[in-house]
């Protein structure tokens, strides 16, 4: 498809724009980071923002916008930067994106927009993710959230209903609202946001960032529902047949998190990933005594696993004191799936990475508790069906070492809630919701979007998702009021 | 926020809440439970659903101050609200018609146990109930029980009411009376539990029970609840709660469930420390008053 070239407001010559750095993000300092939960990034400057939008050297055809899955008008955002209307730029983002001050920061941006971007093919890549964090920071700071542009649509006299409060249903709730429908959320747990606030920690999202996203939609008109479990609480039959809801859209998110099956991963201070993070994050573990839900301060602490998951794990167990915390992933750095800009941020605090090592047994001291991890050194074979070398044990490399918590990061299952309750859903043999490219599942008027239907994925991949949905859904509530 | 419709303490430190729940009084069946918080920094518990009702739209729960959490829910009164309510959780008891059917209970196990001998005795069973406590005064849900069931029976470790005893030495009696039940539901505290499942087990008899395990979300997200039940892990809060008491690992469940002793112990100290402060203070002002 074709686009209009967004006015240029970049004064710097053609030629002068390649020989401009890219723009460092500011950081906390390491030593001091590793002991605190406060933000790691702080933010570009304005003056550092506009020089980094002056680096984009307006390609006729730019091809940044199609590695963003929500399809971010990054071009049009970038001038208006340079045009130094960062509120502006903040409202062209959220025409496409609804939660840009998340993105901005958790988007694995260098595997997406930047790294098809004209620029990086010589040089290095325009920082889009560090610009679309700042001019939302900056929108949010000076009370300037997409509110104010938003006019209320005419009301259709449809009710949708999102299940989960994450990234998909998020962008499905933003999308809908400007629709005329009224949208309600309902959530599980007693704070909204989904993985963004149970999975993700405040070192890497603040909550109040996510909080004000959250704000910035209920002003909307977007109604939120917490400690609601669709399924228990209510069935979808019920909400649809009874409540009066049109449309239903499932973005349950990851369910059960996976194990090893080895022995002793039930002892004490063996934790999923999904647990040791809630506890943390959802819960404030950080802060016990003053809040209530208590959490291991290991010594030395390993977290099995290469994602990005893991990576938050990790800084978090250093974080809560440990003299050593480990990763243990039975491939390589290369093979890892976790973000470069995770896996630097780790060393910097001071994470041992012990790669092509494997967990086969945790050994307890006779309260039940881990004291030691039994593993072995892999070595990386031929690739197996994910493209990857598949990582082989070495023979008599086994060795024990002394751990008094374990973290497994090593994914997540489907969760059962829905099929349990909800057997028209059709779901695959892996137990995700089988949904079509727009989302529509086996039952009429219910939609699914996210980790449910495609397994562990990312926050911005749950947000597309959600927001094809959107179209979906309200192309059927259109023809629903038609017929 | 949700609010409490009415509490009594209905044994020394037991209280009984009436909780305003109309959307969880509609759904829930015998054996499942909700996840409550008491205040905005609070733990999320598991506690089960003893009673309810739907045209009032309230739900019963009996709670035992042990620790921080149920400490500090045991002091909120008639009229107080509650942080967060969440449920119903878990699978409902199976239910069918097997024949003889003995509910087991301890302590606070009484009350959660009376639902499910309520829809056993529906179901056509002969329901014999065995209650087990400490003492007389410990003794909960008695009278309730009573009205649901064929027979009550009843033991206390010292002898104050009923036999001297445990419930395990009750289902003996029975035994030797010539009552063949055909199936057993244990609930109450883990040994207890366990001592019931390795005694059925001896004699063959099936034995339900319903686990405690400490939980986050409650809905199968973090893995908290695991357990191992005929060397397989399961999630509590959504394979269960209720088990095959004969397949269960109780020695592994015991010692998780001691997982954070000592950090309870310390937010439970500082809770008591608080209360007393908070008391202090009170009778300060009074004084000062007066």
């Amino acid at each position: 498809m074709k686009r209009e070239r967004p006015q240029s407001f970049n004064t710097v010559p053609m030629k002068e724009r390649m020989i401009i750095p890219r723009q460092d993000m500011p950081e906390q300092d390491a030593g001091l980071r590793s002991t605190n939960f406060l933000e790691v990034n702080l933010g570009l400057t304005p003056e550092q923002a506009i020089v980094e939008a002056q680096r984009c050297i307006e390609c006729k055809s730019p091809t940044c916008m199609d590695g963003c899955p929500v399809n971010i008008k990054i071009p049009d955002f970038i001038q208006l930067i340079c045009k130094e209307d960062f509120v502006g730029a903040a409202q062209k983002i959220k025409e496409d994106n609804s939660l840009p001050a998340i993105c901005g920061r958790v988007c694995p941006q260098e595997t997406q927009c930047e790294e098809i971007c004209v620029m990086g093919k010589r040089f290095e890549p325009v920082a889009i993710g560090r610009l679309e964090r700042f001019v939302a920071d900056y929108a949010m700071q000076h009370g300037n959230g997409s509110t104010e542009t938003f006019d209320k649509p005419a009301s259709s006299g449809q009710k949708v209903a999102i299940v989960g409060s994450g990234p998909a249903g998020l962008a499905v709730a933003s999308d809908l609202i400007k629709e005329g429908h009224e949208v309600t959320v309902f959530e599980a747990l007693h704070e909204f946001g989904g993985v963004l606030v149970y999975g993700i920690p405040e070192f890497r999202l603040p909550k109040s960032i996510l909080r004000e996203e959250v704000a910035t939609l209920e002003d909307m008109g977007v109604k939120f529902v917490k400690n609601f479990i669709v399924g228990r609480t209510m069935t979808i039959q019920e909400l649809m047949a009874d409540e009066g809801y049109d449309a239903v859209f499932l973005g349950l998110g990851a369910g059960l998190p996976r194990f090893m099956n080895i022995p002793g991963e039930n002892l004490n201070g063996v934790y999923s990933a999904n647990e040791f993070l809630t506890r943390s994050n959802l819960m404030r573990g950080y802060e016990f005594p003053e809040w209530d839900t208590p959490l291991y301060r290991a010594k030395h602490a390993i977290i099995v696993g290469g994602g990005n998951t893991a990576m938050d794990a990790v800084r978090t167990a250093k974080r809560l004191g440990a003299d050593e915390a480990s990763i243990v992933y039975r491939r390589s750095e290369e093979e890892m799936p976790a973000r470069n800009e995770e896996i630097h941020h780790a060393k910097e605090e001071g994470i041992k990475f012990m790669n092509l090592v494997n967990p086969i047994e945790f050994i307890s001291d006779d309260q039940g508790s881990v004291v030691a991890a039994k593993c072995l050194r892999m070595e990386l074979g031929e690739p197996d069906e994910s493209g990857r070398r598949r990582p082989v044990p070495m023979e008599g490399s086994e060795f024990v070492m002394d751990v008094d918590m374990v973290v497994i990061a090593v994914g997540n299952g489907s969760n059962p809630l829905i099929s349990q309750t909800t057997p028209e859903i059709e779901t695959n043999k892996w137990g995700n919701i089988v949904a079509d490219e727009d989302g529509r599942t086996s039952m009429e008027g219910v939609f699914a979007g996210g980790d449910i239907v495609s397994g562990g994925a990312t926050v911005i991949l749950a947000m597309g998702a959600g927001r094809k949905s959107a179209v979906a859904i309200n192309e059927y509530l259109k023809a629903k009021v038609g017929s | 926020m949700y609010k409490i419709i009415k509490a009594e303490f209905i044994a020394p430190n037991v209280k009984s809440f009436i909780l305003e729940a109309p959307h969880i009084a509609k759904k829930r069946q015998a054996g499942q439970f909700i996840i409550l918080r008491v205040h905005d920094k609070g733990e999320r518990i598991p506690i089960t659903i003893a009673d309810s009702n739907t045209e009032e739209g309230w739900i019963n729960i009996i709670v035992q101050g042990l620790g921080k959490t149920s400490a500090h829910l045991n002091t909120l009164e008639t009229g107080d609200y509650l942080q967060d309510l969440v449920g119903p959780l878990g699978l409902p008891t199976h239910i069918e018609n097997w024949g003889t059917l003995v509910c087991m209970s301890g302590g606070v196990g009484t009350a959660e146990a009376l639902p499910i001998a309520a829809a056993g005795k529906a179901a056509g069973n002969r329901v014999i109930s065995i209650i087990g406590a400490r003492n007389k005064d410990l003794i909960i849900a008695e009278e309730q029980m009573a009205e649901v069931v064929d027979e009550v029976r009843i033991s206390t470790d010292d002898g104050s009411a009923g036999r001297h005893g445990l419930v395990t030495d009750v289902l003996q009696d029975l035994i030797d009376e010539g009552i063949k039940p055909d199936m057993i539901v244990a609930i109450g505290p883990l040994p207890m539990m366990a001592a019931v499942s390795n005694q059925t087990k001896e004699i063959g008899i099936p034995t339900m029970v319903s686990l405690n395990a400490i939980m986050v979300d409650g809905t199968g997200m973090c893995g908290a609840c695991r357990a191992t039940v005929g060397g397989k892990t399961v999630f509590v809060c959504v394979d269960g709660p209720e088990f095959d008491g004969h397949q269960v690992d109780f020695k592994e469940l015991g010692s998780r469930q001691k997982m954070y002793k000592k950090q309870e112990e310390e937010s439970h100290k500082c809770f008591l420390e608080r209360q007393m402060k908070k008391m202090k203070a009170e009778q300060m002002k009074e004084e000062v008053v007066s």
